[in-house]
């Protein structure tokens, strides 16, 4: 293929174009990477390097060792990962019921899940609060998954009822003829082959409820009981400005597993959530 | 992508025997109606509700329903048109600087350039980041004195260099809004991206070879067939931008002097500094009257699409 000149300059210019996109996505990351090697004394330093002039790991076993980190750590993983489960066996009934009933039910069903996104949260959080407060549940995990759950579920319905979609109904008819009820069709049937898609579904519920820092903060107030996002909001307001170090260090290691899950994840994301609503 | 549509545009009806009965469909719905109707379409109505009353936190006093009082209130309070005309500021300017890079992005990456994967991969990680974090980030890097912008800046002989930038009452706003665009990158560059994949090949081809210019491409042939993506995703993004509040809150927590105050920062340190729950709820009526308008100009620009 022959290369115009002016294909060339149009390709040195894409390329230079990109550079500055993954600088500019990527650089606020990598600056807080450097912060978090950084010892006490480079930190006060009043002209700061890139790099770090004698990197040191002080910052991370500072972090691990003090400020609760591990035990909330721990707090938002258990929260996560019930939040997580329970939102699979909430949304793969009602996903099916969506995908595959034409009726008026069905219908409602996608216009809540498109609401439910317009609404501002903090004109929900306060009836929240008293609902839970009635029921005792305030500062409690179990108010705070079963509010993570409620709001997860757009999503987890939104995407799951779009894989449902992709199964052929005939396999459901077959089964139906051999005499089998709903729910066994449901466990033998569908459930299997929705696999990656609740396994994307799962994970992404995981993510978004570790990464929440609204609802945590209006509805947890024990410290032994706060998430890292509380947490880590709590230590930029006491000491973050000045320890900065161990800051980065926090927030760095409290990233790590959005991001491999994220990784993982990602292709099956942009395909589930956009399928059908591009065209639409 | 279009495999995957094709797949699911083409099934679903007409399937007799699949049908699900009405009571069946309840039935398998009840796990998730349940909590949703507990705790989120009662509160929201009861939120509405409360935006008419005198509800307080924390009082064991009787709620009394006061009509427009808290919405007379409010126009008359300074800080919250402040804190709207702030919200609409950061919601617009937002939206508008992230659809503009995003679309550069995507077109970008819908060419066949190396390193495209990274690219791609480094477009999500916004994403994936707590909002916390992320406005954790931006405070190392606008930190005045270890900060690295005011070392550029210095650097560079630029002025500017020693503005505490998230402390200034000039400066913070545009400070925060420059991570709200970061932080919101993925979700549009993804739609956008996906749109100019679905655009018809034949088109383009067409047109390149009617000798169009790539530009004259661009404007002819991808952005009319880009256009409902582009409204229902800028959309979703100015409703979900007005209604944000993370960033903020950790990273000025409204100051200096309310000049960052967000709607939702605002009502929330309304219900919970102060206790005002009525008064708050109002100003979340006020927010939902605000995306409303915005929703029927996105409705109405699609009808207008598909003449009747």
């Amino acid at each position: 293929m022959i290369v115009s000149p002016r294909q060339r300059s149009m390709r040195v210019g894409q390329y230079s174009l990109l550079c500055l996109y993954m600088l500019f996505l990527a650089f606020p990351l990598l600056w807080m990477l450097s912060v978090s090697f950084k010892g006490p004394q480079e930190l006060v330093q009043l002209h700061p390097h890139v790099f770090p002039s004698q990197p040191t790991f002080g910052n991370y076993t500072d972090a691990l060792e003090h400020n609760g980190l591990l035990h909330a750590a721990w707090n938002s993983f258990k929260v996560s990962s019930i939040t997580a489960i329970l939102a699979v066996f909430v949304a793969v009934p009602a996903a099916y019921v969506l995908a595959r009933q034409q009726g008026l039910i069905s219908k409602a069903g996608m216009g809540w899940i498109l609401l439910s996104q317009m609404f501002p949260l903090i004109l929900i959080i306060m009836p929240l609060f008293l609902v839970l407060k009635d029921l005792h549940a305030i500062n409690t995990h179990i108010g705070l998954i079963a509010t993570y759950l409620v709001w997860t579920l757009p999503f987890s319905l939104w995407m799951l009822q779009s894989y449902v979609r992709g199964i052929p109904p005939q396999l459901e008819e077959a089964a139906m003829v051999d005499g089998a009820g709903r729910l066994t069709i449901l466990r033998t049937i569908i459930a299997p082959l929705l696999g990656p898609g609740i396994v994307v579904v799962a994970l992404f519920v995981f993510v978004q409820c570790w990464n929440e820092f609204f609802f945590a903060l209006v509805l947890l107030d024990s410290p032994n009981l706060q998430t890292l996002s509380l947490l880590l909001a709590r230590f930029v307001g006491i000491e973050g400005i000045v320890r900065l170090g161990p800051l980065a260090a926090s927030a760095l290691l409290a990233t790590i597993p959005s991001l491999l899950i994220f990784a993982f994840i990602q292709r099956f994301l942009t395909r589930g959530l956009l399928a059908g609503a591009v065209k639409g | 992508m279009t495999t995957v549509e094709q797949r699911f545009l083409g099934r679903g009806k007409g399937h007799v025997g699949v049908a699900l009965s009405r009571s069946e469909a309840l039935m398998l719905l009840i796990p998730a109606l349940l909590p949703i109707v507990i705790l989120s379409m009662v509160p929201l109505l009861r939120g509405i509700y409360l935006g008419f009353t005198d509800s307080h936190a924390g009082f064991n006093v009787a709620t009394h329903f006061i009509g427009l009082k808290n919405f007379r209130t409010l126009l008359h309070d300074s800080l919250f048109v402040n804190s709207f005309k702030i919200g609409l500021i950061w919601a617009f300017s937002v939206t508008a600087i992230q659809f503009v890079l995003a679309l550069g992005l995507a077109l970008l990456l819908s060419q066949p350039l190396h390193g495209r994967w990274l690219a791609r991969s480094l477009a999500l990680v916004p994403w994936a980041m707590p909002s916390v974090i992320v406005a954790i980030m931006w405070k190392l890097f606008f930190q005045p004195q270890a900060g690295i912008l005011n070392e550029m800046l210095y650097r560079a002989h630029l002025p500017g260099s020693t503005i505490d930038w998230l402390s200034d009452f000039k400066w913070a706003l545009p400070a925060i809004i420059l991570v709200g665009v970061w932080a919101g990158m993925p979700q549009t560059t993804i739609a956008l991206l996906a749109g100019i994949q679905s655009v018809s090949e034949d088109m383009h081809e067409a047109a390149a070879v009617d000798g169009a210019t790539a530009w004259q491409r661009f404007w002819t042939v991808t952005l009319p067939q880009l256009k409902p993506v582009i409204i229902a995703i800028t959309t979703l993004d100015l409703i979900w931008n007005f209604n944000s509040f993370g960033l903020a809150f950790v990273l000025t927590d409204g100051g200096p002097g309310h000049s960052t105050e967000l709607p939702a920062l605002f009502a929330y340190n309304e219900a919970f500094k102060y206790g005002q729950f009525g008064y708050a709820s109002a100003l979340g009526d006020a927010m939902v009257v605000v995306i409303s308008c915005i929703l029927v100009v996105y409705l109405w620009g699609r009808f207008r699409e598909r003449p009747a």
